[in-house]
């Protein structure tokens, strides 16, 4: 459903930010972007991680101050040096993880920083007038006593938006609203933005589901490696041109690739349930298999589900329903840890070498017995022999071309791409029957790059089976026999790399699920 | 301990901990001003008290045993990210069980009594800290606060026992009979003089040795024993070691009871070594002392050796000192530990960050 | 009617020992709740109190020494403050050397200045606080029951002790009713969402330190200058410790504090005043038990037994803003 479109508004750009440019050490995460946000309208920015749409928010809200380039409020050019700059110029921020304070009540947290007075009594009564005028306005009823970390997510968030609203905000960012809301929460969610807007506030909505900014706004711009790469209006375009738009035309790598040889199934899932720590369902009822000399990549924006199912297969994370077989075998209970995951023959490359795959602070050949530290190659009896572990890790270093080739230097000290290495090293030479591999090519080198994925193709050659999880489309499409797309913790699609584009897989990555035949 | 600024290994391992004492002697050096004295001749003449004479090596020797089990132990602890403030309680403890074997079993024959004298003191150190111990790893409880807890419930606890079950009939000093001459550990004085060296009485005894040797146990234990992989993968991070298949409860179970046999050994070196009794607060402390030879050995055993000779050169020549300049108590040390604590855990950042600057403009960095 | 009498003078005691576990309770929960651990009350209390008595002696005004006893606390809490806000350093560790160098510096400094073994001169006249009768003594006492009462529990504590009283509900006041603390009670929980807010965390916990400090002096100041009659070494004999067990079992709320602390103190009293009395069917109760009990009942809190003790959410943690 999309609005008819409004009546020009004659005020000058809510925000205009011409030639923002940020850089983080090496990173260049906002490369001259320009943007212009029309009053009393809701425009969105969509892209995927990394495209850099939160590092642009985070300094039109005060958290960074831009390395060049201006931003204008209301036709004015200003310095947002603050939360509390961007605050009095009328800019409002819902954070993608709310900042709250759960066990005080809605009331105290809308009042935080906006008390009206140094007794809070006073200021207590205006904002419950101004809460429930409000709640009348833009149907944000919450009740304002409510202890915060009792009430659900959607209200919540509804609260975060009461505190923007409170604080005088013209402007309302959205950082990814919907991650954490159930449909029907969404679709509330997007009328109080209607309503919002038809009150002449400003909305800018952060987000990577296609089939809402076609929903809900009349603007759309797209980021894509830290650039601006598109502006559309709403009405005049459509989630294909704008996944398009998203992904872009890359030239896919080029990883030579034979004809894959399927054998017999040595991973299922059956439909698994999986929640976060917080009690969240972040898979729902997700089934599918992976064959010996296969690669099945699982493609999605971070933050569907892929993360907590791909822990809960190598066992660090529990199943709260569904079951688990490895080479026919079913995984019981009190077998669904890491331990005896790699018993039988699972390994894992996490997803996030720092902060679960390797330790930093130890040297690269004790990182590199983690997770196999009780296996004899490295020590008989109780000690561990570091002579053992060094020429271990020292054999890998010259197969994996790991640089430098210095087995003691800490593991922090290694780029990326070598970490990275270490990992997989180690994780292949169990000569295990089924990888899973998640976000292998993360803050590594094309050279490194080159390698990983050769070698993840031989391994699928030697007859193991492999669940790559990633975010980098051109990966999954180069390396996968088999491309499962997931989105809001189910699976959207299945398809074959030739069978498919990045345009399709972008769709089914947004949402649109497919229509059963 | 971990050091977000990177150093090069011996400007890690010495050079802090050196501006460390230094500072804190500097400071300490303006109390002493404060109160009239000279603070260089006060240094002096806790060097001379302390190193000067066999006399004086000896009680620094003694003390700095007993500095080394319980530095040992803080460091073993924070070695799996834990801090084991309860090592008073759990030393004062080890002697219930250092004196329940003294006073019961002494019709054995030494080579006997003293190793089961040895392992009851480890072994009721260990049980002090198992309850904090599983109720952190279990029910999530803070360590810190229950080991504080702890400390105290051993104090009142050990009062009572010593007061009333364990005291020296016909005594009103609370403390126990002297244990049976089977339990003692050698003196030095007595060891040597068996070899024709002429020592003079201290209360140095073998407890030394068991200390080095202990050290060197540890050493191995954390850096070459799969229990200590684990123990620093569980300490560096809880993730990786979850995911290595280690278990965060299990270990710091563990680390814990290991941490309170260490302080166990003050017991070794106070009451087997020494005293042959349990008297009321024998621990004076030196639990205390262990978590600022921890620090200041950077949770390492060759540090925590070394830096336990400077406490015991520092309680030592203390004592000199206070005995030449009245007004100078060893309470003055106190105030150097104090000093070093606060340098060395807590005000790390303060020295770490201009010594890398300094480092990287002279062109020295790692 | 000697039960009767036996009972107020126990209750009236325990309040007396209670007095300086609140107010150094309170002044943890200050600090604790701005999110900044400390476990260096006992040093506070124990340095306050040798200040206190120092000054009180050389000046001859026993509120000399409280303002002596507040502003050496106040500085303590400035040292711990800056290392755990500013330094990021870990702050059991900050905590711990605080009270290792109180106990070196009071016992050094005593010893030096007033030579009689660390102890101060005895105080007394204007140099003590004093308990004061409260109007209306005379006429009570005739009462039967009330008179007894009022004279012994109502009346006839020192200043500082009212004062002391009086910082609970003005705790409760400031804490829950006005701007800064809300505030203070937020940074304790999401120092982030105070950040976005526009709200400066780091100078939310410097004033929790401050006042930390000042309470803590409070609390020292009434150990030397009010209960006993100057400084004696070691005199705080824990009962830093005693107010932190407190503050979890009172989870960190002033009135709960305030009953914590009483209990705790008579407990205390309870101890002394059962020394060596025979109690039908047990025998005599060791002094050690009872003194034991507020640190059994804290680990028994802790193993979640009895209710769960949940400190503020950001306790401990050093704010690094997300980047």
């Amino acid at each position: 459903m999309i609005d008819a479109v409004p009546a020009t508004d004659l005020r000058p750009p809510a925000i205009e930010l011409t030639g923002i440019d940020k850089k983080f050490g090496a990173v260049h995460a906002n490369k001259n972007v320009n943007l212009s946000v029309s009053a009393g309208s809701i425009h969105g920015i969509v892209g995927e991680n990394g495209a850099g749409k939160s590092t642009l928010m985070s300094i039109l809200y005060g958290f960074y101050e831009a390395d060049g380039g201006k931003i204008r409020v209301k036709g004015e050019v200003v310095r947002i040096r603050s939360s509390r700059e961007a605050i009095s110029h009328g800019i409002g921020m819902v954070h993608q993880h709310f900042m709250l304070v759960e066990p005080l009540s809605v009331l105290d947290n809308v009042m935080l920083g906006a008390e009206g007075g140094s007794l809070l009594s006073k200021g207590a009564q205006a904002t419950r007038k101004l809460l429930a005028k409000l709640g009348q306005d833009y149907g944000l009823d919450v009740d304002p006593d409510a202890i915060v970390g009792d009430l659900g997510v959607g209200l919540q968030q509804r609260v975060e938006i009461l505190k923007a609203l409170v604080r005088g905000a013209e402007i309302l960012i959205l950082d990814e609203p919907t991650a954490v809301l159930t449909p029907s929460e969404a679709t509330h969610l997007f009328n109080m933005l209607r309503v919002l807007k038809s009150q002449g506030k400003t909305v800018i909505l952060i987000t990577h589901k296609l089939r809402e900014i076609m929903d809900v706004t009349d603007q759309v711009s797209v980021m894509r490696r830290g650039e601006m790469v598109a502006h559309f209006t709403t009405a005049e375009t459509s989630t294909s041109a704008l996944a398009d738009a998203m992904v872009g035309r890359k030239v896919l790598l080029r990883v030579e690739k034979g004809e894959s040889h399927p054998g017999e199934v040595l991973l299922e899932a059956r439909n698994l349930v999986v929640d976060d720590d917080f009690g969240v369902t972040r898979v729902h009822d997700v089934s599918f298999s992976v064959h010996a000399g296969e690669i099945v990549g699982v493609a999605g924006v971070a933050g569907n589900g892929q993360s907590e199912l791909l822990e809960a297969l190598a066992g660090i994370r529990p199943i709260k329903s569904g079951g688990l077989l490895v080479n026919g075998v079913e995984i019981r209970t009190a077998e669904r840890n890491p331990k005896a995951m790699r018993a039988h023959s699972v390994v894992h490359v996490p997803e996030d070498r720092h902060k679960m795959g390797l330790v930093m602070a130890f040297e690269a050949d004790e990182s590199a017995i983690l997770g196999f530290q009780d296996d004899r190659t490295f020590g008989k009896g109780l000690l561990l022999e570091p002579k053992a572990m060094i020429s271990d890790l020292a054999a890998k270093m010259e197969a994996y071309d790991i640089r430098p080739r210095a087995p003691r230097l800490k593991t922090a000290n290694f780029s990326g791409g070598n970490q990275q290495k270490i990992v997989l090293a180690r994780e292949i030479e169990h000569t295990p029957k089924v990888l899973l591999v998640g976000q292998p090519t993360r803050g590594v080198d094309i050279g490194a790059i080159e390698f990983i994925h050769k070698k993840l193709i031989a391994l699928r050659d030697a007859g193991k089976a492999i669940l790559l999880v990633s975010v980098e489309l051109d990966e999954i499409s180069a390396l996968s026999d088999r491309i499962i797309v997931m989105c809001g913790g189910e699976i959207t699609g299945e398809r074959r790399p030739e069978n498919t584009n990045p345009q399709d897989l972008g769709m089914l990555m947004a949402g649109v699920k497919e229509v059963a035949a | 301990m971990s050091a977000p600024v990177e150093l090069p290994k011996w400007a890690d391992v010495v050079v802090i901990p050196l501006l460390n004492i230094t500072l804190a002697f500097v400071i300490s050096g303006l109390v002493v001003l404060m109160i009239g004295e000279d603070p260089i001749g006060a240094t002096k003449l806790m060097i001379t008290g302390s190193l000067g004479s066999l006399n004086g090596l000896g009680y620094t020797l003694y003390y700095a045993t007993s500095f080394m089990f319980t530095g040992l132990a803080v460091a073993v602890a924070f070695k799996a990210g834990l801090f084991n403030i309860g090592g008073e309680g759990q030393a004062y403890f080890a002697g219930l069980g250092a004196a329940l074997v003294g006073l019961n079993l002494g019709f054995l024959p030494a080579f006997i009594v003293v190793p089961l004298a040895i392992a009851a003191s480890l072994l009721f150190g260990a049980l002090w800290a198992l309850i904090p111990a599983y109720l952190q790893a279990k029910r999530g409880s803070h360590i810190v606060i229950t080991t504080i807890m702890f400390n105290s419930l051993a104090t009142a606890l050990m009062s009572y026992l010593l007061v009333n079950v364990l005291r020296k009939t016909g005594s009103m000093d609370p403390s126990t009979q002297i244990f049976a001459a089977s339990s003692f550990i050698p003196r030095m004085k007595d060891v040597l003089g068996y070899f024709g060296f002429a020592a003079p009485e201290t209360p140095l005894n073998l407890s030394l040795f068991l200390a080095l040797i202990t050290a060197f146990l540890v050493w191995v234990l954390i850096w070459r024993t799969r229990l200590g992989y684990e123990i620093r993968t569980v300490g560096a991070n809880p993730h990786a070691a979850v995911y290595g298949g280690v278990s965060p409860a299990r270990i710091t179970i563990l680390t814990m009871l290991i941490s309170g046999a260490l302080c166990g050994g003050l017991a070794v070196n106070a009451l087997l070594g020494e005293a042959h009794r349990v008297q009321l607060d024998y621990t004076a402390g030196f639990g205390f002392v262990g978590i600022a030879v921890a620090l200041m050995g950077r949770a390492h055993p060759l540090g925590i050796v070394l830096a336990s000779i400077l406490f015991g050169m520092l309680y030592q020549g203390g004592a000199e000192l206070a005995f030449d300049k009245p007004k100078i108590t060893r309470d003055m040390i106190m105030v150097i530990q104090g000093l070093v604590v606060l340098f060395g855990g807590a005000l790390e950042g303060l020295f770490r960050k201009p010594l890398a600057d300094f480092l990287n403009r002279i062109g020295m960095s790692g | 009617m000697e039960w009767f009498d036996s009972v107020v003078f126990v209750l009236a005691s325990g309040i007396r020992l209670g007095v300086p576990l609140l107010c150094a309770c309170l002044a943890g929960l200050w600090s604790e709740r701005s999110g900044v651990v400390d476990i260096g009350l006992e040093g506070k209390m124990l340095g306050s109190a040798f200040a206190a008595a120092s000054a009180a002696t050389y000046s001859g005004n026993a509120w000399v020494g409280m303002l002596a006893g507040v502003l050496v606390a106040v500085a303590m809490s400035l040292v711990h403050g800056f290392s755990a806000i500013d330094q990021r350093g870990n702050q059991i560790v900050s905590g711990t050397a605080i009270n290792m160098a109180a106990v070196g510096l009071t016992a050094l400094l005593g010893n030096a200045w007033f030579g009689q073994g660390g102890r101060t001169p005895a105080l007394e006249g204007a140099a003590r606080f004093s308990p004061i009768e409260l109007p209306g003594v005379a006429i009570m006492d005739n009462v039967p029951f009330l008179g007894p009462i009022y004279h012994h529990l109502i009346s006839g504590y020192e200043s500082i002790t009212y004062i002391a009283f009086l910082c609970v509900p003005l705790t409760w006041f400031v804490l829950y009713k006005t701007r800064f603390g809300l505030r203070l009670r937020a940074v304790g929980e999401n120092p982030a969402a105070v950040d976005t807010a526009g709200i400066s965390v780091r100078k939310l916990r410097y004033q929790a330190v401050l006042i930390c400090g000042v309470l803590a002096g409070l609390s020292g100041t009434y150990l030397s200058v009010a209960q006993a009659a100057g400084f004696l070494p070691q005199m705080s004999a824990g009962k830093g410790f005693i107010a932190l067990a407190a503050l979890v079992f009172a989870k960190w709320r002033p009135w709960h504090a305030l009953s914590t602390c009483l209990l705790f103190g008579f407990l205390d009293a309870v101890a002394i005043r059962l020394q060596g009395v025979s109690v039908p069917g047990i025998g005599q109760i060791p002094v050690q038990a009872v003194q034991s009990l507020p640190y059994l009942l804290t680990v028994v809190l802790l193993a979640g037994f009895i209710g769960s003790a949940i400190p503020p959410a950001a306790s401990g943690i050093a704010y690094v803003k997300e980047r």
